[in-house]
């Protein structure tokens, strides 16, 4: 199989112009009762990480901009998406 | 303005939008208290189609694009059917940029261990008038963003739309803001080409509810190999491609799996449910990877060193996901008005968002010229879609993404097809060979189909494929 392909070498493919404002935030509190903390396995670029007090830790730098974590998450207002500013964010090449 | 009766000629500041230009970050300079007859948003293939139509009508078009440039944000499969723009651009076929002439596509179905193909090739799809075609998008979409800026549309990188602005006293559409400073965009009429999460059609009000089961998560990796390696593995002459649509490779995710080819690399991946994705607890490039592993997949992608790894929504719902497509002063179209085609074997997006953003154009382009922009003279857009095959394709496969999702199949029918034909080719002498009906009725029963749902589900796929 290809394990040679770590999570870190496919994240590394992709290239990222970080804005300086986090254009998703998450809301840390509404995130500790949640029951499904299905971004945490959704999110296709890995940003959403369990912290040992139950909450979700996010950054938002190697992000693709595509939407999941917001549809799967059914805790209104522990999610706001935003796109990043113009120019910034996820840029491809051959897709 | 309700005097106007054909598009008026250009004024000199109309013609020379020059706040456009990206690093000066400002979009001040208005005419007319409209900086332009329409903005369009997103400079995807939906929005490059309408720009180009309304640019070619002469009518002042901005173009806005997230995107440092058209095309960078955006990934899909693999295959475009350029044919659409026939009617639009004739002569496409001398520089669209294409990475190989599909002429084989196959559908698979698979089990873990097992796979079926139907696979049909024609030498005829690789010479004029071709059928599909594999093409990066970010060459692709910059390249049709390209026809409309020769047409006189200005595109405006960078950008991002982040609100609709509306007429304090009547609250139609009549404009965007964004993320410049002084970035309020005033027009007449706003496209929203914005893509499968379109915040415009959203904030217009024109989704009723949102429901994720009409979503899949596309993700994909594109593995380096040489060209000839390429056309040795899947039988092709140079400048021909394959095309690989698979059924029951998401591990009873509904979904379903694709492998591409392009000149020197290989797109391969998995396009699943958003919900039972969720429910899975599966991390997404797994799938990918064990697509990679199954025994059918494996040869052919061995040793494709990965060089971008990338992952996008799709609305699958097709017509019965569908907003309200206009409203005073906004007409909604491509992804963003869930107008993508995805049935299984069939994942046409980037035709049928060139066929409803030239369908938008138009309509728009129809409103101006009557003076109004109002959502009873942007009405024949949905009159255009119906006449085009935009919305009768969407209509005579509107039972498909139901069916293909369906668990049976996802995960009965793929094992029922392959233990046949295992059944079929196995030989077990000195035991003679069981009869096709036996073996059909002894697979059905294995697989927990009874023969009341496989004649339905053969009736509902003969009335929605037939
Ligand atoms: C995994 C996957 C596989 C697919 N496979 C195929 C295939 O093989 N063949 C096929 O034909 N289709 C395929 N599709 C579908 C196809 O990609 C889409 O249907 C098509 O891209 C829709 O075009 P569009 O112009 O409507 O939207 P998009 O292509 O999404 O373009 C929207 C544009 O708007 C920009 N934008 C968004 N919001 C803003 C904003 N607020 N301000 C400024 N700009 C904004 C974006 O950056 C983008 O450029 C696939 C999709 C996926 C995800
Ligand atoms: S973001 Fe949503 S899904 Fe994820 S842990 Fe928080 S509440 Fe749950
Ligand atoms: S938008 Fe997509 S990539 Fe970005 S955090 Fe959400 S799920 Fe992850």
């Amino acid at each position: 199989m290809d394990a040679g392909v770590s999570f870190e070498d496919r994240m590394a493919t992709v290239e990222f112009t970080i804005a300086p404002d986090a254009h998703i935030v998450v809301d840390g509190d509404s995130c500790r009762g949640c029951t499904t903390k299905a971004c945490i396995s959704a999110c296709p670029a890995g940003l959403f990480v369990p912290t040992s007090d139950g909450g979700v830790l996010f950054n938002y730098e190697q992000c693709f901009e595509c939407g999941t974590c917001y549809m799967v998450c059914n805790v209104a207002g522990a999610i706001t998406w935003n796109y990043p500013l113009g120019g910034h964010g996820v840029s491809f090449h051959r897709s | 303005m309700s005097d106007i009766k054909g598009p008026p000629p250009l004024n000199e500041s109309q013609r020379s939008l020059g706040y456009v230009v990206p690093n000066t970050r400002s979009l001040q300079s208005e005419h007319d208290g409209a900086s332009c007859d329409v903005a369009v948003v997103g400079a995807g293939p939906a929005g490059s189609a309408a720009a180009l139509v309304l640019a070619r009508d002469g009518w002042s078009v901005c173009l806005l694009e997230r995107g440092s440039y058209p095309g960078s944000k955006n990934m899909y499969g693999g295959v475009i059917y350029p044919r659409v723009l026939d009617g639009l651009l004739p002569n496409w076929r001398e520089d669209m940029p294409v990475q190989r002439w599909v002429t084989r596509r196959a559908t698979m179905v698979m089990t873990e261990t097992q796979s079926l193909t139907l696979d049909y090739r024609t030498s005829a799809w690789g010479s004029p008038p071709y059928n599909g075609a594999t093409s990066f998008r970010p060459e692709l979409d910059r390249w049709l963003a390209g026809k409309a800026v020769e047409a006189g549309a200005v595109l405006v990188e960078a950008t991002t739309a982040t609100g609709l602005l509306r007429d304090p006293s009547s609250g139609a559409i009549c404009g965007v803001r964004t993320d410049r400073p002084d970035g309020d965009l005033r027009a007449r009429i706003v496209i929203a080409c914005d893509g499968v999460n379109s915040f415009l059609a959203k904030e217009a009000g024109l989704y009723k509810n949102l429901d994720p089961s009409n979503y899949t998560l596309g993700i994909k990796e594109v593995l380096s190999l040489p060209s000839k390696t390429i056309e040795d593995r899947f039988g092709l002459s140079p400048g021909q491609g394959a095309d690989f649509e698979i059924l029951g490779c998401t591990g009873g995710i509904p979904g379903g799996g694709f492998l591409y080819t392009n000149l020197d690399s290989l797109a391969v991946g998995v396009v699943v449910r958003l919900p039972e994705l969720a429910a899975s607890a599966r991390r997404p490039e797994e799938l990918v990877t064990e697509l990679k592993a199954h025994p059918g997949i494996a040869p052919l992608v061995r040793d494709g060193e990965l060089i971008e790894y990338s992952a996008h929504l799709i609305p699958e719902g097709g017509l019965d996901m569908m907003p309200e497509l206009v409203c005073d002063g906004l007409l909604v179209a491509g992804d963003a008005a869930a107008m993508c085609l995805a049935a299984g074997i069939w994942l046409e997006g980037v035709n049928f968002a060139i066929g409803s953003g030239a369908a938008a154009g138009e309509a728009a382009s129809q409103a101006l010229a009557s003076g109004s922009s109002n959502a009873r003279a942007l009405a024949g857009y949905r009159d255009r879609l119906e006449s085009n095959f935009v919305l009768a394709d969407h209509r005579k496969l509107r039972r498909a993404p139901h069916l293909v999702l369906s668990k049976r199949m996802q995960l009965s029918y793929p094992q029922l097809m392959c233990n046949l034909m295992e059944g079929v080719f196995t030989v077990e002498n000195p035991s003679p060979k069981p009869g096709l009906t036996k073996l059909v009725l002894r697979e059905a029963k294995r697989s927990g189909v009874s023969l009341t749902e496989l004649l339905s589900d053969a009736w509902t796929a003969f009335r929605t494929f037939g």
